[in-house]
Parts: structure tokens; C-alpha cells; sequence
């Protein structure tokens, strides 16, 4: 039996998608990731940008870890299927931003924030909010070993507690000083227009950074 | 790669320039100061003008064509193209078209950069819809790289009407007009582009260059495995210049400013501040400072990627256009000397592709 704890899947093979596949790796993680289309057609991509994670279609992705990352286009989660991720922890990583992703009305206005839409369109995954603050070049370069004084915090939100500590761990394994940001709606501070959006913290700071922004 | 094969392009988003006194010109001012620039930027010695395409406020590079069909009007030499054109919103038989003709009238000057487009304004205004942005972009691309190489084209797709045995004028000889692709940083975009057998265009509009090798190299194994030969790679990025490294900071700052924080209020990101600023010219994508300073950096970016291309975006914001024309004439006259200069000390080394 492998140790299957160990096993990372991630949905969408962009930018950020193959910059998680190289932290993952390097992080011990037995990495598979899909793109939109056969595996074929972004195995080169994963051999020369994340070597070591395995190019593998979307039901092998989802067949593969308990944790999947959910890296595809904003505008493009919606055709996925609802119960894909059935009971898995499902980590919200996309950012919506109108010019790139067009007009979205309910992401648009979600004043809880967009994994709250994201939670409602797969109602049987464990949605987490996180992985989505840093642009893939600060991923990239902030990652750093437990206890390096420059370690940056990363931050993830969930209403579903066990989910999140699995993954507050698993970002410490990437390289982050994981940060509790507390309920799913709290991930409205760390996408566009929150504070902790973009900018590079430690987790001291970060965690100040967190709250629930009045809306009313 | 010798130096003579090394292009040196100027590229403009077609923003909206000033007078020395402060009054931004008009929109009609700006369109004919870029003309004016772009015989400035033969006069100097600049390999090639390239116009972007963006639907927004401040941005008069709409039609692009009609421009670079002005300027060739009143040039010899340099090549003129795009930086870049929003293919997914266009027809690719109308594109072909337009640059076909430009091409015939400037006697095979014609070049161009197709990309899928960072800021979309152009899907809604063309009555496309943004959950087609890949398939658009996509057939497109097939489609123009056929009428481009290998008429007549039979061809048929989901965003266009089919085309049988159509032969498109004015001919040109089959992939005579340069086609870069343009991408930002999406994998998939940079194996396209080695598919097609289209020279890469890297956008790099923030932190250090060097971070996009990996592309290369990805690029460099996908034109391989494709069957392709080796194809060259270009960068463009921001950058000003003027006689001293201060002179060019405290001219560049306040439209930088303006313009960055316009974007950061649209996509939520911090504002920027001075020391960002200064930490990406030192470090990053900014291009500003003496022509020293700035030869030396694109030097480093030359021998980071293996550039084949450099281009420099000289127009932000209502930089003035004073500013513009000394930042082209210095680019041209002292820093592209000084480049070659620097690269025939020490040439480029060849890239290991392991």
C-alpha cells in the first residue's frame, strides 16, 4: 500500500497549476496533474517545468490523493461535474478577476467570497480556500525550508476543520508558514481586493491581515 | 546567433501622450506622434515598430494596420508590425488581408505577434463570449498560419465558416511575414507556439527576466519534438531612457504610478510604491536608467534566455512626448550600439537543451 498521504492532484496544468506540481515534488509529494484534454498533451510541459509530477487525465487525477487543487480558468470550474470530488478535500486556488475571466454574476457579487460559490457548484467536496495569494513567480521563489527567517505565510480557510489542518500541513510542506484563516468565508481576504492578496507576509503579519469584511 | 540577425523593436500600447507644457494631446495627436516616432525610430537605427491592440481608455491602437500602413508611406526599411493583435477577436482572413497588403506596399515589411490577449475588452465589444477563449485562439491560429504559409486553403472549424480550395489576395510568398506568438506565462501557450513553428514572444512585465528560461527550454524541446528547427525567442518589456539613471527614474515614476495603480485597483493588487519600483528596475522587468544601464540589462537578458528579440514599450501613460522621442532616439543611437558591442566581446554561449 503506497502512503498515499503523501499523494497531491491537481486539477489544471496553467501557471499556478504546474508552479504547485514543482513545489509539491520537491516537497516529497507524489505529484499527478491534468490538463483540459488527453495527458499527452501536457506531458512535455510537466517533464521540462515540474519533473517528477506525472501528466495524467482528470479522473486519474481525482482517482489519485485525497487533496486536489483546483487550478483551472475562474471561468471555467463550472463545467466540471458536481460530485467529482465526493468527499475530497478540495483546494480552491482560483482567483476571479472580471478582465480576465469576463462577467461572472455570482462570483461577482459573492460578499463571502468566491470558494463560498465554489463550495455550492461541488457540494460534496471539502472546499479550502488557499494556494491562490502569491502570483506562480512568488510561489516559486518564496518557498523555503521550516524556520528560515524569511519564510513567508500562506493562509487557508475552511468550515470543514479537519480539511484545513490537512491542509495548513501541507502548505509548512511546500514551503510556507501555514496560516489559520479560520471559516470559508475569511478566504475573502485573501483573493483580489483583500488584503492579503498579492503581497508577500509572514505568517505574524498575515494572520493580523485576516478578517471578515463588513458587507453590510 | 550573430548580432546582425538580432532584432531591435520599439513597441507601442498606443497611449496617450503629452506636450512639454502638460496638455495631453488629443487621441488624433497621439495617432499621428506615433507616425512621427516610428520615422524617428528608422532615422535611429531601430530594427522594427510594433502596435499593440487594446479597447480602453488612454489607447488609440485600435486599428493598428492603418497606422503601420502610414508610416510605410514615409519609411524605407524598417519592419512593421504588431505587439501584439488579439487574434482570438479577429478574422484571420481579414487579418491575412490587412497585412498582406501592408506587406505589398512596404515591399515585405510586414511582421506581426498574435496572442489570446491579457486584457479582454475585445470579446464583448466583437460579440465574442471569454468562454470560447480557447478555441477561439486556437482554430484562429490555425487557420491564419495556413492562409499565411500554404494557399489555397481548404478549412473548416466551429468559429468561422468553412473555406474550400479559397485562395486569399494579395499573395505572398508562402511564410514570408513574420508571425511571433505572443505569451504571458501559460505553458500550453508556449508549446503552441512551437506546434505552429511561430517564433516566441515572451510579455515580461514583472520580476526577473531570467524566471522565464524554463519557457525556453520548454519551447526549445517542443519545437524538437515537433520537428521543427530552431526558432527564436523574444522579450518584450518596459523601459525608458535618458542620459542619467535619475533622469530616467524621476520621468518615468509618475506616469508608472498612474498607470500601475489603475491596473491594481482592476485587478486587486497593491498599489505601487518607490521601492517596488526601484526593486524592479534593479532587479526586475523595468528597462529604465542610462543607455549604460540599460545595454548592460538587456545584455543580461539576451544571455539569461538567448533572445533572438528584444523589444522596448517606450510609451506609458501621458509620458510626454518629448520624453518618448529622446528615450527612442537614445535606445537607437546609444544603447543598440552598445549591445552589439557588448555581445561581440563576449558572445552568446549555445543553449544546452539536456
Amino acid at each position: 500500500m503506497p502512503n498515499t498521504e503523501l499523494n497531491l492532484g491537481i486539477v489544471g496544468a496553467g501557471k499556478i497549476g504546474v508552479t504547485i506540481a514543482r513545489a509539491a515534488v520537491a516537497a516529497g509529494y507524489d505529484v499527478a496533474i491534468s490538463g483540459s484534454g488527453p495527458a499527452e498533451r501536457i506531458a512535455l510541459t510537466i517533464d521540462v517545468l515540474a519533473p517528477g509530477a506525472r501528466a495524467a487525465t482528470l479522473a486519474e487525477v481525482v482517482q489519485h490523493s485525497d487533496i486536489i487543487v483546483l487550478a483551472v480558468p475562474t471561468h471555467r470550474f463550472r463545467s466540471l461535474p458536481r460530485d467529482l470530488f465526493a468527499g475530497k478535500v478540495l483546494i480552491d486556488a482560483m482567483n476571479y478577476w472580471e478582465p480576465i475571466d469576463g462577467t461572472d454574476d455570482e462570483l461577482a457579487s459573492a460578499p463571502d467570497g468566491t470558494s463560498v460559490v465554489v463550495q455550492r457548484c461541488f457540494p460534496s467536496a471539502r472546499v479550502v480556500k488557499s494556494l491562490n495569494q502569491l502570483g506562480y513567480h512568488e510561489f516559486e521563489e518564496g518557498r523555503r525550508p521550516r524556520g528560515t527567517a524569511d519564510r513567508l505565510g500562506m493562509a487557508a480557510a475552511s468550515d470543514d476543520r479537519e480539511a484545513l489542518s490537512r491542509v495548513l500541513e501541507l502548505i509548512d510542506r511546500l514551503g510556507f508558514d501555514p496560516v489559520d484563516a479560520g471559516a470559508l468565508e475569511a478566504g475573502v481576504a485573501l483573493g483580489p481586493d483583500g488584503p492579503a492578496f498579492g503581497v508577500g507576509y509572514g505568517a505574524e503579519e498575515l494572520s493580523k491581515l485576516m478578517w471578515v469584511p463588513d458587507v453590510a | 546567433m550573430t548580432d546582425r540577425e538580432f532584432e531591435f523593436g520599439l513597441n507601442t500600447f498606443g497611449e496617450v501622450s503629452s506636450d512639454s507644457s502638460g496638455r495631453v494631446l488629443s487621441e488624433a495627436e497621439t495617432v499621428r506622434l506615433m507616425i512621427d516616432e516610428a520615422v524617428l525610430a528608422e532615422s535611429v537605427g531601430i530594427d522594427s515598430f510594433n502596435i499593440g491592440e487594446h479597447y480602453r481608455d488612454g489607447h488609440v491602437d485600435t486599428a493598428g494596420h492603418m497606422i503601420l500602413a502610414t508610416i510605410a508611406g514615409r519609411t524605407e526599411r524598417i519592419r512593421l508590425g504588431t505587439s501584439v493583435t488579439v487574434l482570438s477577436t479577429r478574422d484571420p482572413v481579414r487579418l491575412y488581408t490587412e497585412f498582406a497588403t501592408l506587406d505589398a506596399a512596404s515591399n515585405g515589411r510586414a511582421q506581426l505577434i498574435v496572442g489570446r490577449a491579457s486584457s479582454t475588452d475585445s470579446f464583448p465589444l466583437y460579440g465574442f463570449d471569454l468562454a470560447d477563449y480557447e478555441t477561439l485562439f486556437e482554430e484562429k491560429l490555425d487557420l491564419f498560419t495556413r492562409l499565411l504559409r500554404d494557399q489555397p486553403v481548404t478549412w473548416s472549424g466551429t468559429v468561422r465558416t468553412p473555406l474550400v480550395d479559397q485562395r486569399v489576395s494579395p499573395a505572398i510568398a508562402p511564410g514570408s511575414i513574420p508571425t511571433w506568438v505572443g505569451v504571458g506565462g501559460s505553458p500550453q501557450s508556449v508549446v503552441r507556439a512551437a506546434r505552429y513553428g511561430h517564433p516566441l514572444m515572451l510579455a515580461i512585465i514583472g520580476g526577473h527576466p531570467s524566471r522565464f528560461a524554463p519557457y525556453v527550454d520548454l519551447y526549445h524541446r517542443a519545437l524538437e519534438q515537433f520537428g521543427h528547427p530552431r526558432l527564436p525567442v523574444g522579450q518584450h518589456s518596459l523601459g525608458f531612457i535618458a542620459r542619467t539613471d535619475e533622469e530616467a527614474r524621476a520621468a518615468y515614476w509618475p506616469e508608472f504610478e498612474r498607470v500601475m495603480t489603475q491596473a491594481s485597483l482592476e485587478r486587486g493588487f497593491p498599489t505601487p510604491s518607490p521601492e517596488r519600483f526601484e526593486s524592479e528596475i534593479a532587479h526586475g522587468a523595468l528597462f529604465i536608467g542610462s543607455p549604460e544601464t540599460v545595454a548592460a540589462k538587456i545584455v543580461e537578458s539576451i544571455r539569461d534566455l538567448s533572445l533572438g528579440r528584444f523589444d522596448l514599450k517606450y510609451d506609458i501613460g501621458h509620458l510626454s512626448r518629448d520624453h518618448r522621442a529622446s528615450s527612442i532616439e537614445l535606445f537607437g543611437r546609444e544603447v543598440i550600439p552598445r549591445v552589439r558591442e557588448l555581445l561581440a566581446e563576449e558572445p552568446v554561449a549555445a543553449v544546452s537543451h539536456a
